[in-house]
């Protein structure tokens, strides 16, 4: 069953047409060894909806965006991307795991940023952009070049475009990393800590240029943080994650302002307190 | 190649031989990779010119040309080695010793400073704190790149074949010359060698889990980049 | 024994030719290890666990016994399969097999000092498995470990006097030849020592430049 056939999981989500994807878990496993992270996790986020996954570290919420960018594999669980299922694919009536193929088909709606950026090291900014809708989405030099520029005309760092990165602060590395990643106009974009490794007067930058982004476009957003004014404006629902369950949900006001369970009352505590 | 195993006393010769000239020039290596090594560290810029000196020498020269030259060129200036298995001993130990003392220099390097810290402020002296502190972790770092060293100083043995020394290369012609085996012969010696390698990395690998037990330390894995340029020949140790 | 310095400017024509010999072989041989141990390093990635064992067994066995035998096997068993090579083709094979090994290593740790989120980063943005290689992973990797390289160049250098076995005339061979005409060996082989000490110190100094040139990136 595609998630779009599903109630949209926040009365709060953005009611237009959209032609973003939504994503299901159901009964997603995933183990470590002998530590179960996700144990049958079930939840759903509409497509355009924006979520921010909250909880203290080692809950699941990094390994439910991992296991979206298919960089680590359930061991348990179906885990749907619009219409289709990420890691099974249909085979005669029945559902075999993903190969290679359609692993590359389903990551073309995905797009991720990293805590710590990842930009390619031997490349230069443009190249950073171009890369992969060159390589990947096989668009013509010059358009994939015209495609960079306006990006990094909208995060701020037109003038760096020929820079290297290890030339760049960690803020404008973030801001390269998120117009690398919406160069390659994913429907589904995953944002995991995006701020976490940045130096405190270079989190708001960012942190602005991604209410921007979630203010104007219709990507169903999944977002890891432990900034929670950063989580208030850009969600429309906000998940708490212990132990690889949803302790409890709703949208950003309710869950900050009277969340109604004790460990998530501990857990803002804690973090307000850092 | 029943021939080949009938003439399994005059390999086994042969192997002993090389294990022989393995086992010395490791002796003479570890004295003076220690003895160089420690200069290389040494706060005086005198004795790390001595460290230098030896150092770039010995690692400039091939084994087998301070072998010939210990041979054929050193008699004749009046210094005569006498026994053949003395001079290749020397040649390999001074050559493996050199990497061996880069070695030594690099891991003393790689003891945080802060462990040099902490003996000055507990007033060690300099001695108690190279033999209670700083040798007894660097130590650790450089068993991995011992081992490879000494791997290269096996290897190295089979130069006495060109001397007439009769270890396991030597004694592989002598068979293959009795006995026309050729395939047989030159294809069961690179196995005995390989062999003989793996005893020696195995008490490596008992020294390491030795070592390691000692510090508290988990064995580490695959080695890394640095480890791998420290043992290799002709390169700086990791730190 | 005196110094002559006339027997001396006599023989360096002919050391000279040697040591021609002598670099031909290390440079081709050089060339053969630094491409086969690419080879070696990828094969060992493959998913494929018969190939990646049997690459690594034959590595370690290579890396794990003398040059000189395996010159031998080379040169001698060889030609009784019916694949006649002459002496110093079969010593730059040899050399080259030899230090592939070597090279297969330090390519295999370059390649696993690339940051995971490297990888992580080629699977985010959809990159085919050559465009990872090809583009994001081998670039770094081999940046790593070029000033790690060039020690092999001089190692194999240094190792290029063991062919004389197979009768090579390389430099070492070409002293001694000529030290065993006239009987005169201190002149000769004293030359060749220096000529190598000439080339691989400041080789290694060079080398020790560009480590640290790379380190500071």
């Amino acid at each position: 069953m595609p998630p779009t056939d599903t109630e949209p999981g926040s009365p709060t989500a953005d009611p237009r047409v959209c032609e973003a994807p939504g994503v299901r878990f159901e009964k997603v496993v995933k183990r470590f060894g002998s530590t179960t992270v996700l144990r049958e996790l079930d939840f759903t986020v509409a497509p355009g909806e924006r979520v921010t996954l909250i909880g203290p570290s080692g809950s699941g919420k990094t390994t439910i965006l991992r296991l979206l960018m298919t960089l680590e594999r359930p061991d348990g669980g179906l885990i749907w991307v619009g219409d289709d299922t990420l890691w099974h694919m249909e085979r005669g009536g029945g559902r075999v795991p993903a190969n290679q193929k359609h692993l590359h088909e389903m990551r073309k709606r995905i797009g991720m940023v990293f805590q710590q950026f990842n930009l390619f090291p031997n490349m230069n900014v443009l190249r950073n952009l171009t890369e992969g809708p060159m390589r990947v989405l096989g668009l013509p030099k010059d358009e994939a070049v015209e495609r960079a520029r306006g990006l990094l005309d909208m995060v701020g760092l037109a003038d760096r475009i020929d820079a290297h990165p290890s030339r760049l602060s960690g803020g404008q590395q973030q801001r390269v990393a998120i117009a690398r990643a919406l160069a390659m106009e994913p429907k589904v974009l995953l944002l995991d800590e995006v701020t976490s490794a940045l130096d405190p007067e270079l989190v708001v930058g960012v942190q602005d240029l991604l209410r921007d982004i979630a203010r104007e476009s219709d990507l169903t957003l999944l977002c890891v943080t432990h900034e929670m004014t950063f989580a208030k404006d850009i969600s429309d629902r906000v998940m708490m994650f212990d132990q690889g369950q949803i302790v409890e949900e709703g949208p950003p006001e309710q869950i900050f302002g009277e969340p109604s369970e004790q460990r998530t009352r501990d857990f803002l505590q804690a973090v307000l307190a850092s | 190649m029943s021939e080949v195993l009938d003439s399994y006393p005059q390999l086994l010769r042969g192997a002993w031989v090389t294990v022989q000239l393995t086992v010395c020039g490791a002796a003479l290596a570890l004295v003076l990779a220690l003895l160089f090594g420690l200069a290389g560290a040494s706060r005086h810029a005198w004795v790390r010119g001595l460290n230098r000196v030896y150092v770039e020498f010995f690692r400039g020269t091939a084994t087998l040309v301070l072998l010939y030259w210990f041979f054929y060129a050193l008699p004749l200036v009046g210094v005569r080695i006498d026994s053949t298995m003395v001079a290749a001993v020397l040649a390999l130990g001074l050559n493996v010793g050199a990497y061996g003392a880069e070695v030594v220099r690099g891991s003393l390097k790689a003891v945080p400073a802060a462990q040099y810290e902490a003996t000055v402020a507990l007033n060690f002296s300099p001695y108690q704190r190279m033999r209670r502190v700083v040798l007894p972790q660097g130590f650790a770092l450089m068993l991995p790149p011992f081992g490879n060293l000494l791997i290269e100083l096996m290897k190295g043995t089979a130069i006495v074949y060109t001397v007439g020394l009769a270890d396991l290369a030597r004694v592989s012609k002598d068979v293959q010359g009795s006995t026309g085996e050729t395939v047989a012969v030159f294809s069961v010696i690179p196995v005995l060698y390989f062999v003989i390698a793996q005893v020696l990395l195995l008490f490596v690998r008992y020294a390491e889990r030795r070592v390691d037990r000692m510090l508290g330390r988990r064995p580490s894995r695959g080695p890394s980049l640095g480890t791998i340029a420290a043992g290799a020949p002709g390169t700086e140790a990791a730190g | 024994m005196e110094w002559d310095w006339q027997y001396s400017s006599d023989v360096l024509p002919d050391l000279l030719r040697g040591l021609r010999y002598t670099l031909t072989a290390t440079l081709l041989g050089y060339v053969i290890a630094v491409t086969l141990g690419l080879v070696w390093a990828l094969l060992r990635r493959t998913p494929n666990v018969v190939v990646a064992q049997a690459v690594r067994w034959a590595t370690e066995f290579i890396r794990c016994t003398p040059l000189i035998p395996q010159l031998f096997f080379v040169y001698y068993v060889l030609p009784a399969w019916g694949l006649t090579i002459g002496s110093l083709t079969a010593g730059i094979i040899t050399l080259g097999v030899h230090y592939s090994t070597y090279t297969a290593e330090v390519y295999r740790a370059g390649i696993a000092d690339v940051p995971r989120g490297q990888w992580e980063a080629a699977t985010a943005l959809n990159l085919p498995r050559s465009r990872v290689w090809l583009d994001v992973i081998l670039p770094q990797a081999v940046r790593r470990v070029i000033p790690t390289l060039g020690n092999y160049l001089i190692a194999m250098f240094k190792d290029s006097p063991l062919l004389l076995v197979i009768n090579v005339t390389e430099l070492l061979n070409t002293a001694y030849r000529e030290g065993a005409e006239s009987l005169r060996f201190l002149e000769p082989i004293t030359m060749v020592g220096l000529l190598f000490v000439l080339i691989s110190v400041p080789a290694s100094i060079f080398v020790r430049r560009l480590e640290k040139r790379y380190a500071a990136h």
